[in-house]
């Protein structure tokens, strides 16, 4: 029954298209203002991808973007705005950096803890902002900017001496964790780098998120509550339920996001460790449209323009700013979602005008028995 | 300035007579807090809380809050969220100290106030045009805003002599100003440290003293606001948009007309927040000098209950616990658990009086620890004075989140005829 609908691929397609032409030709529009050269950074960051180890910069940089745009998607699906992304993923860290660096256990049971643990740490912190939406209709949105704020304080709380904090020159970190809770990357050399270990964990997510989505009766409820939360309640689902569970697993799989770099390459949590992941994130998951396959072309485009862009400062004979990276990042999320809004409406006319001409020819000819296809 | 407006009456509530705190019983609480605080001060020694400085310092810092709210105000009672806002102020930062070093700091403040709106007529073309998701657009402007300002500052300050890539070379001063006779007479009355007299004296002495003309037009600004939206035609029109925008346009409102002023009026706030930033609370811009302060103003409104008063004394709540960070408040906020627990105790006896036993146990309850943690430490972990406001934030709205009332159509999209 499930036919290859040409109209719908073309819709899905056209909108990411059109964002990313609208956006290049914005930035281009910049670069000429600023009296620079319009096409010759591009030109510039597309160099970078040919060295390999740019390339593993930007996948190891694409799967912590992935884990978190995941979460964000999560909580989209279900009509809940989780911009506390940024704090659960960063507590998430913290903590488990502070677990990993006080408990040793055999290599089998410290990684599965560590991942329990920020797994948990980050549902907690979500879980908060969940319940108060729940019993207490506090917005989500303001709730967890209001979390991620007080994780900032906490975390500088955590990273003091007199708590698990070690200094580190002019760092606070919190001491390296034990040589057990270590994943291996895929070393490719030395002058290439290591490929995180938990790549792998977030094509798992990936795949896992479309299967609880698309083939789990939770997922259907949970799309269905996001669609709209009166026919979900109609159909027997528990909205408020669903919300709280929602928000969990949206902070459970923040709480990872963290991870590939903390257990693959840092080994410490420390006060250079990446902020506004989360916030990035949202753009990932919007671009990626909150489907696993877009979500990781988006983050790998995201990875792309953060890795590639620092070459252009260095640039020779001409050196560009690597800020336009920023400026391109901000553009395409707008494009994105204007191209979006614009090319569903534009999809919805087109639906309509073609059922009402069906509509209109059924009418013609009444006499025969034909079929309304709609 | 914020009890006249608090106590108006507005829009009934079905159900929840005397829900409003009318004029008297408004300056009894205030008054009792204010006695509350003072006898704090008496047992724990701690006069910085009330001193003239920290009030100044707190207003100081309370300004740029407080202006982001009231332009999320705007935004919000013509039905617009505005998550912008932190972006519109960056802008605002900017823009301000790049006119301010070169033509003097009253450029600054119009080009900072250009700044924001600029931000704003972005989220205007996406949410009221093009319908996207409010909270979207006010995220994308904040990443735009600071890839923007920092690609900018590249070309602009990074060549003068005094400014780089991260800072403006300093910008001239407004001027500081004292109400003569008024500041120094109530600053020696603060430091006799009498009992009430002096609190009052700090509080007052705050308002007074060390002021920025931009400071005492930010405070009109609260009323002005409130008289232009609750008291004209123009300001019945641009709420009826956010309450119900069908009903409006039946009227003959132009909705998208009133909803685009809004959002770029709400920008201009946001703007002339982010240009104080960087003309007054310091003299120069600096990378990231924002620091959330578009998100803890439209916190402060929330708070407020979208309302201009309740809004400045959430914003005045906000600068206090940042002038207390700034002036090294530990022990001063160690005093403060104190008042927290006489604050409570207070509360769990209003609830025993309205014959809700559970919560005034748990309040009485939650009241003994302060007092318990009052009495076993010496200082507070400085960190907690940072995220006090937050906390403060989410208590107050997991308390009250069901009394409060956000415009009718706030954040929802809407299109020209969509009634018919």
């Amino acid at each position: 029954m499930k036919k290859f609908d040409k109209e719908r691929v073309l819709l899905a397609v056209a909108g990411p298209v059109m964002a990313l032409v609208a956006a290049i030709l914005l930035t281009s529009v910049v670069l000429l203002a600023s009296g620079k050269n319009p096409i010759e950074p591009y030109h510039l960051m597309l160099q970078q991808l040919g060295y390999s180890d740019v390339q593993v910069l930007i996948i190891n940089q694409a799967s912590m973007y992935y884990i978190a745009a995941l979460a964000v998607a999560l909580g989209f699906r279900m009509n809940l705005f989780n911009i506390g992304v940024d704090g659960q993923y960063r507590l998430g860290a913290v903590m488990t950096a502070v677990v990993g660096a006080h408990v040793a256990l055999p290599a089998a049971l410290q990684v599965p803890l560590l991942l329990l643990v920020a797994i948990l740490t980050g549902a907690f912190w979500a879980g908060i902002a969940g319940v108060l939406k729940v019993t207490r209709g506090v917005s989500e949105v303001v709730a967890t900017i209001m979390l991620n704020a007080i994780a900032t304080s906490l975390i500088l709380y955590l990273t003091q001496t007199n708590t698990w904090g070690v200094q580190v020159g002019n760092n606070m970190t919190t001491g390296i964790m034990k040589k057990s809770g270590w994943i291996p990357g895929i070393d490719l050399g030395a002058d290439t780098g290591e490929v995180y270990g938990l790549v792998f964990l977030a094509v798992i997510m990936g795949v896992l998120y479309w299967l609880v989505l698309n083939r789990t009766r939770f997922g259907f409820d949970l799309r269905a509550t996001g669609e709209s939360e009166t026919a979900a309640a109609a159909s027997g689902v528990d909205a408020k339920r669903m919300t709280l569970t929602a928000m969990l697993i949206s902070g459970g799989v923040a709480g990872l996001a963290g991870l590939p770099l903390l257990l693959g390459d840092s080994h410490t949590y420390s006060l250079t460790f990446p902020e506004g992941l989360g916030f990035t994130a949202i753009g990932i998951a919007l671009l990626g449209r909150n489907n696993p396959g877009g979500i990781a072309l988006a983050a790998l485009l995201w990875a792309f323009l953060d890795k590639a862009s620092p070459a252009l400062d260095y640039a020779t004979p001409v050196a560009y700013e690597k800020e336009i990276a920023t400026i391109m990042q901000g553009l395409i999320v707008f494009a994105v979602v204007i191209s979006y809004e614009v090319v569903r409406t534009w999809g919805l006319r087109r639906q309509q005008s073609r059922v009402g001409a069906e509509l209109a020819a059924a009418a013609r000819n009444n006499s025969e028995k034909k079929e309304v296809a709609a | 300035m914020s009890t006249a407006t608090i106590a108006k009456p507005q829009a009934k509530q079905p159900g929840k007579g005397g829900r409003r705190f009318s004029l008297p019983v408004l300056l009894l609480i205030i008054a009792g807090a204010l006695i509350l605080t003072s006898i704090v001060r008496l047992i724990t020694g701690a006069d910085g809380i009330t001193s003239t400085g920290q009030m100044s310092t707190a207003l100081r810092a309370a300004v740029p809050i407080g202006l982001a709210g009231l332009g999320g105000l705007w935004a919000e009672r013509a039905g617009v969220v505005n998550i912008g806002l932190e972006g519109m102020m960056i802008l605002g930062t900017w823009f301000g100290a790049w006119a301010g070093y070169q033509w003097g700091p009253w450029t600054g403040v119009v080009v900072g106030i250009l700044g924001g709106c600029l931000g704003a007529v972005l989220h205007a073309v996406a949410t009221v045009t093009f319908n996207v998701n409010h909270i979207v657009s006010g995220v994308a402007i904040n990443i735009l805003a600071l890839g923007i300002t920092r690609y900018l500052s590249k070309f602009t300050f990074a060549d003068t002599s005094e400014g780089s890539a991260k800072q403006s070379p300093p910008i001239d001063s407004l001027g500081n100003f004292d109400i003569p006779g008024l500041s120094s007479w109530l600053n020696t009355l603060n430091e006799k440290h009498w009992f009430l007299i002096s609190d009052i004296a700090g509080l007052v002495g705050g308002l007074v003293t060390n002021l920025s003309p931009l400071t005492v037009i930010a405070v009109a600004l609260v009323p002005a606001t409130w008289w232009v939206l609750w008291r004209t035609a123009f300001g019945l029109r641009l709420r009826s948009c956010g309450e119900n925008p069908v009903a409006a346009e039946s009227l003959g409102v132009n909705v998208y007309k009133y909803k685009y002023l809004a959002v770029i009026i709400s920008g201009g706030f946001a703007g002339l927040g982010g240009a104080f930033l960087s003309i007054v609370a310091s003299n120069v811009y600096l990378d990231g000098q924002t620091g959330g302060r578009g998100y803890i103003g439209l916190a402060s409104m929330i708070f407020g209950n979208w309302m201009p008063g309740g809004l400045a004394l959430g914003a005045g709540l906000f600068g206090y616990t940042d002038s207390l960070n700034l002036r090294g408040g530990a022990t001063n906020v160690h005093a403060l658990i104190l008042l927290l627990g006489f604050l409570l105790v207070a509360g769990a006896g209003y609830l025993v009086w309205k014959k809700r036993y559970v919560p005034a146990g748990i309040t009485a309850a939650v009241a003994a620890l302060m007092f318990v943690w009052y009495a076993t430490t010496d200082q507070v972990p400085t960190q907690l004075v940072g995220a006090s406001p937050y906390i403060v934030t989410l208590l107050v709205l997991s308390l009250s989140a069901q009394h409060l009332r956000m415009p009718k159509a706030d954040g929802l999209p809407y299109r020209k005829g969509q009634g018919k």
